[in-house]
C-alpha cells in the first residue's frame, strides 16, 4: 500500500545559510497516527511546512499518498489538511466563512461545503459560534476553528502542528477524543507536539528529530521499552514516617511522606507490593514520576547534542 | 483541479474580496467619492471657470474623465495592495498556499477583486459628475476597453507591491511617491499640448498619460496620444506585470520561507 507520506532525503537551507534538515527520510503508512517530536528549532515546522508548501526545500523528495509534490502538487495537497501552530487565518471573518471560503480553495461549492462546514463545526463545538468573528473566539476555539477548516475537504492526511498549545486540560482531552475518533476512521494523522504525554496517549509510532536530522524513528511501544528504569510513586493508606527496606528495589521518601520505588527492567512491581504487605504497608494508589516518554526524549536529545553540534562546527 | 473546481476557487476569492470592500466601504468606497467630489467643486467650478477652455471642452468636461480615471487606478491598486498585504501579514495567505488553487487563479482573483472595486469607483464618481456636467460618450467601446484594462493592469501592480512588501510602510511608498505623481502629471488637469516640448517628451513615457487620454478619447474625442497606441500601452504593461507577478509567485517571493 502506497504511504501516507515519504519523504528522501530532505534538506532545507535558509537565505542566511542555516541549516534546518541535513537530509532527512521519513515514511508514514496509511491510517497511522504519528508524532514528530523534538526540541525547539529542530526542524520539525520546516518539515511539515515543506510537506504543505509553505516552506520551499533545498533538496529531496517528498510524496503525498504516492503524488510528487514536485511534479504533482495539486493532487498533493488536495489530499492534505493543515493546522498550523499560529493562527493564521482573518481574524475578521466569521467562523462559518473561514471554514468554507477554506472549502471553496479546494474546489468546494459553497452548497456543498455549507454540509461539511456544519458537520465539522458541529463535532468541535463550534456550531453557535458560526456567525462570530475568529478575533471574538477564546485560544481553544481558534485552535478549533483551524481544525474544522482543515478537514472540511475531507482529506485523507491530516497534518497539526502543535495543536493543543496553550488549551486547557479539559479541551485537549476533548480534542484527543476527537483526533482518535478522525484516525479510527482512516485519516491518517501526523502531529507535533510538545506535550509528550499527548504523543505518548495518541500515536503508534514516533520520529525525533534534533538539529535537522532524525535521530529515532520507530514504534511507540519499542521505545518506551527502551527505558530501563521507571520511578514509581506509591500513596501508603497510613502515612510513613520511615523508608521500608525493599530487597532489591531503592526507595526513598519524598517531602509529603509518599514512597518513591525505582524499578528496573525485569523487575516485577508484584515484589514491591509483597514485601511492603509483609511490613503491613497497604498502598492505596500508584503513579509513575515522570512521563515516561519525556524522560527518553530528554535522554536522546541530550545524548545526540554534542555529536550534532560536532557535526554543524565540522560543516561550517 | 477540474475547470469547475478552478472556476470555484476563483470566485471563492472573487466574492471574498468584494465581500470584504464592501463591508469597510467607508475606508473603501467613501473616500474616493468625497475626494473626486471636492475636486469637481473647487477645480471644475470654482477655479474651472477661471480658466477657460481646454482642448475645446470647457474645464469641467476636459478634467472628469481624467478624475474618473484616477479613481479607478487608485481603488484598484489600493484594494489588491493592501487586502493581499494585510492576508500576509494575518499569514491567512497560508490558507491559499496549502490549497491547491494555481497561482493563475489566485492572481485572476485579487485582480478581478481589485477591477471590481476599482471600476465600482469609476461608476460611483462618474454619477456624482452628473450633477457637475453633462456627460457625453464619444466612444463607448473605447470607454470600457480602457477602463477595463487600465483596472486590471493596476490591480496586478498592486499583487505585485504587497508581494514585494515587507512591511506596512512598502505598502504606502508606491502609490504615494510613484502612482500619485505620474496620475498628477499624467494629463489629469491638463492637455500637455501646453507644456513645453521638452516636457512634452517627458511626458511621453509616463503610462498613466495613455490611459487617461485613451479614456478621454473615448468620452470626449480627445487626446494628447493616438487612442491605439494608448490600447497597446495598457495592453503591453499588463503583458509584463503579469508575467512579473506570476514569476513571483512562482518563486513564493513574500509568501513562502
Amino acid at each position: 500500500m502506497t504511504n501516507a507520506l515519504e519523504i528522501e532525503g530532505l534538506t532545507k537551507t535558509y537565505g542566511s545559510g542555516f541549516e534546518a534538515l541535513k537530509g532527512i527520510d521519513l515514511h508514514v503508512a496509511q491510517g497511522d497516527f504519528f508524532a514528530l517530536l523534538g526540541p525547539n528549532g529542530a526542524g520539525k515546522s520546516t518539515t511539515l511546512g515543506i510537506v504543505c508548501s509553505l516552506v520551499t526545500k533545498t533538496a529531496g523528495k517528498v510524496k503525498v499518498f504516492g503524488y510528487d509534490i514536485d511534479t504533482h502538487l495539486s493532487d498533493a495537497k488536495l489530499h492534505l489538511g493543515v493546522v498550523p501552530q499560529e493562527f493564521n487565518f482573518n481574524q475578521f471573518e466569521k467562523v462559518f466563512d473561514i471554514v468554507t471560503i477554506q472549502a471553496g480553495y479546494y474546489g468546494i461549492p459553497l452548497k456543498k461545503a455549507a454540509v461539511s462546514a456544519e458537520k465539522y463545526l458541529k463535532k468541535l463545538g463550534l456550531w453557535d459560534k458560526r456567525n462570530t468573528p475568529a478575533r471574538m473566539l477564546s485560544g481553544g476555539m481558534k485552535r478549533r476553528l483551524m481544525i474544522a477548516r482543515a478537514l472540511v475537504h475531507e482529506p485523507r492526511l491530516l497534518i497539526l502542528d502543535e495543536p493543543t498549545a496553550g488549551v486547557d486540560i479539559e479541551l485537549r482531552r476533548s480534542m484527543w477524543a476527537f483526533l482518535e475518533e478522525m484516525n479510527r476512521q482512516g485519516t491518517t494523522i501526523i502531529l507535533t507536539t510538545h506535550y509528550l504525554e499527548e504523543a505518548e496517549a495518541l500515536c503508534r509510532n514516533i520520529a525525533i528529530i534534533d538539529h535537522g536530522r532524525i535521530i529515532r524513528n520507530t514504534s511507540k511501544r519499542e521505545l518506551l521499552q527502551q527505558l530501563s528504569l521507571e520511578t514509581f510513586l506509591l500513596d501508603a493508606e497510613t502515612a510513613l514516617d520511615n523508608v521500608p527496606e525493599l530487597d532489591g528495589f531503592s526507595c526513598r521518601l519524598d517531602d509529603e511522606g509518599v514512597l518513591e520505588v525505582d524499578v528496573h527492567k525485569g523487575q516485577a512491581l508484584n515484589d514491591v507490593f509483597m514485601q511492603l504487605e509483609h511490613q503491613g504497608i497497604r498502598v492505596v494508589s500508584m503513579r509513575t514520576k515522570a512521563n515516561r516518554l519525556e524522560e527518553l526524549f530528554i535522554r536522546m536529545v541530550e545524548h545526540n547534542a554534542p555529536a550534532a553540534e560536532g557535526i554543524t562546527e565540522g560543516r561550517t | 483541479m477540474n475547470a469547475q473546481a478552478l472556476f470555484t476557487a476563483y470566485s471563492t476569492i472573487v466574492l471574498r474580496e468584494i465581500r470584504r470592500f464592501t463591508r469597510i466601504w467607508p475606508q473603501t468606497l467613501l473616500p474616493p467619492a468625497v475626494t473626486m467630489t471636492l475636486y469637481f467643486i473647487i477645480f471644475g467650478n470654482l477655479i474651472g471657470s477661471r480658466i477657460g477652455d481646454m482642448g475645446g471642452f470647457d474645464y469641467m468636461s476636459f478634467i472628469v474623465p481624467g478624475l474618473i480615471m484616477m479613481a479607478v487606478i487608485t481603488s484598484s491598486y489600493a484594494n489588491v495592495v493592501s487586502s493581499f498585504f494585510s492576508m500576509k501579514f494575518q499569514r491567512s495567505v497560508e490558507e491559499l498556499l496549502v490549497s491547491p488553487v494555481p497561482n493563475w487563479v489566485i492572481l485572476a482573483g485579487y485582480v478581478t477583486g481589485g477591477m471590481a472595486r476599482g471600476l465600482g469607483i469609476g461608476v460611483i464618481v462618474t454619477l456624482l459628475s452628473l450633477a457637475f456636467t453633462r456627460l457625453q460618450i464619444h466612444n463607448l467601446p473605447m470607454v470600457v476597453v480602457t477602463v477595463f484594462l487600465t483596472s486590471a493592469l493596476f490591480a496586478v501592480g498592486g499583487f505585485i507591491n504587497a508581494l514585494l512588501a515587507t512591511k506596512f510602510d512598502d505598502v504606502s511608498i508606491v502609490p504615494t511617491f510613484i502612482l500619485t505623481p505620474l496620475t498628477y502629471l499624467g494629463g489629469v488637469f491638463y492637455s500637455i499640448d501646453l507644456l513645453p516640448d521638452f516636457w512634452q517628451g517627458v511626458s511621453m513615457v509616463n503610462p498613466i498619460l495613455y490611459m487617461v487620454n485613451g479614456f478621454r478619447f473615448g468620452i470626449l474625442g480627445v487626446s494628447d496620444v493616438n487612442p491605439f497606441v494608448s490600447l497597446g500601452m495598457i495592453l503591453a504593461f499588463i503583458a509584463v506585470l503579469t508575467f512579473i507577478a506570476l514569476k513571483l509567485l512562482a518563486r513564493g517571493k513574500g509568501i513562502r520561507h
